[in-house]
């Protein structure tokens, strides 16, 4: 009786344990969420997507983030595209299919040390080539920057996803001709999906997010760019800016930049796990 | 019986060792074109290991090492020249748990005839429901072809990868212990499955179940520690086998 007793009581204090961890979490993201909507609600209308700022760097009160907002998109979505198309290639040829584990367990490792490196060396790094080029604060390195922070993310959750595939599963392709190719492609792909699409979207999710990589790399502007020369705003640097201006008004508007960078990462999340939904189907368990 | 005229699969001195640890040991067997071979032998005896060495599978573990001669059809399929996907099209593979491909029905057999280019598109519909129906699972999914395999129960899986193999038209089936997995109808289904295609063609199936393999083997490979200690046709292994060691094991007393 006394040991039923006591694994009733473990039971119930892992219970309460796991309650308030889940509760931690849900009432931070309320609350972050609470301070950005209660802050940015008064500064978030029309002329905050239709408009570029106005006044300068901490002074501008006028005008919307619409530059930011463009440069937010131009800089992380193909930043992520090569980031999963360099990616992909990696992750496929850790798969033992392609290498022996010796070597990728070494390459394994170098890309979690890569993943931890902070972000703001990224950015120095790309400063050094850029000096050497002699090419300014522009688009392009933005890119460079967040490609190369996004990498090793995505990389490494892909690699997870198609490393749990099964071995029969394989088998079962190779048994039928494929080559390793078609079998990673057609076969491996297909299984992994639901995880590539996680690892995409975790790297997306850092890579929009990111200021220090992009502060020294893309720079920053009130204007819309024109090429892929041109420095550029993002949403995070902007709202890094418009915070540490001394006027109020100002700083509200780092409160709806805030916002509508949340709104942009809710509808990625919404978006993928539609198409994760659709993939989920097919994988064999 | 006892002349075997058409040797479909031979091994010469094989040996299979994975680092220092050796699975397959000097094995010499011969198996039949167009008959139901059983390998049998107690669990970890190397069976599974046995088969997978007759289509190259097992190199997808990469700390195999693999010695002696593996002949299919007179060619030694160990040949480091050869395309391997070449030899691994002869033969169909049917595993303990069915693992259907990550797509549709209708795609799981079409998808082997689609990477070898085996039909013209305007036929593969038609070789998609003959294999369907040669494994007999055609009227319990004509009516969704298209949607996902995982949604099959584990027989209905079992009997997909059946069609699958078919589809590209092998030589030799492989199936290891192709209904340990499976419920007793499901189980039954799939053998007589297995003899209704030995006749087009050679079966090897490696079970654990030795009526499963009284039942269904023309000629039967007993493999014991990775050494295989008898071989022959079925009749005369079961009734009067001639090794005290399969003897025993035929007896029950090892296993």
């Amino acid at each position: 009786m006394e040991n039923i007793d006591k694994r009733n009581l473990e039971e119930k204090i892992f219970k309460i344990i796991m309650i308030v961890s889940i509760l931690i979490v849900i009432i931070s993201l309320i609350i972050i969420i609470g301070i950005v909507i209660v802050n940015g609600a008064s500064s978030l209308n029309l002329e905050m997507f239709t408009q570029t700022a106005e006044g300068g760097l901490y002074l501008g009160k006028s005008g919307g983030i619409l530059n930011a907002i463009i440069g937010s998109i131009i800089l992380a979505l193909p930043a992520t595209l090569f980031a999963f198309l360099i990616g992909i290639g990696i992750a496929l040829y850790l798969q033992r299919d392609f290498t022996h584990p010796h070597i990728s367990s070494f390459i394994r490792l170098s890309l979690d040390i890569l993943w931890g490196i902070p972000s703001i060396l990224y950015g120095i790094f790309c400063v050094i080539i850029m000096m050497y080029l002699g090419i300014g604060e522009s688009v392009l390195f933005g890119i460079i920057a967040l490609t190369l922070l996004e990498l090793p993310l995505i990389t490494r959750g892909m690699d997870e996803a198609m490393k749990v595939v099964p071995v029969g599963l394989k088998e079962g392709a190779y048994s039928l001709g494929s080559t390793k190719f078609e079998t990673a492609v057609k076969v491996v792909r297909r299984q992994a999906m639901p995880g590539i699409l996680a690892g995409v979207l975790l790297g997306l999710g850092r890579g929009i997010g990111d200021t220090a990589s992009i502060l020294f790399t893309s720079g920053f502007t009130d204007d819309i760019p024109t090429s892929i020369f041109d420095s550029t705003a993002a949403l995070p640097s902007s709202i890094y800016f418009l915070y540490n201006s001394p006027i109020e008004s100002v700083r509200q508007k780092a409160y709806a930049a805030a916002f509508i960078l949340l709104i942009i990462v809710l509808l990625i999340s919404i978006v993928s796990r539609a198409l994760s939904k659709k993939s989920v189907k097919y994988v064999i368990k | 019986m006892e002349t075997m005229s058409n040797i479909q699969i031979e091994t010469k001195k094989l040996n299979v060792c994975y680092g220092k640890h050796c699975i397959i040991r000097d094995v010499n067997i011969k198996i039949p074109a167009k008959k139901l071979t059983a390998i049998i032998g107690p669990s970890g005896c190397g069976k599974t290991t046995l088969l997978k060495s007759f289509n190259r599978l097992l190199e997808i573990r990469d700390d195999v090492r693999i010695s002696g001669e593996i002949l299919v059809d007179g060619i030694n399929i160990l040949n480091p020249k050869l395309n391997v996907p070449d030899i691994r099209k002869k033969m169909g593979l049917l595993s303990q748990k069915p693992y259907p491909l990550p797509m549709s029905i209708y795609d799981n057999v079409a998808y082997g005839l689609k990477i070898h280019n085996h039909v013209k598109p305007e036929k593969l519909e038609k070789t998609v429901k003959y294999c369907l129906k040669e494994s007999g699972l055609w009227y319990e999914v004509k009516d969704r072809l298209h949607e996902p395999a995982s949604g099959l129960s584990v027989g209905q899986q079992q009997r997909l990868c059946l069609a699958r193999a078919i589809a590209i038209q092998p030589e030799v089936l492989l199936s290891d212990e192709p209904t340990s997995a499976l419920d007793p109808i499901a189980a039954q289904q799939i053998e007589k499955l297995l003899v209704k295609l030995k006749k087009e063609y050679t079966v090897v199936l490696v079970t654990h179940t030795l009526r499963q393999a009284k039942r269904l083997a023309d000629h039967v490979i007993y493999l014991y520690f990775g050494k295989v200690i008898e071989q022959g046709p079925a009749d005369e292994i079961f009734n009067n086998p001639k090794n005290s060691k399969t003897k025993l094991y035929i007896d029950g007393d090892i296993s």
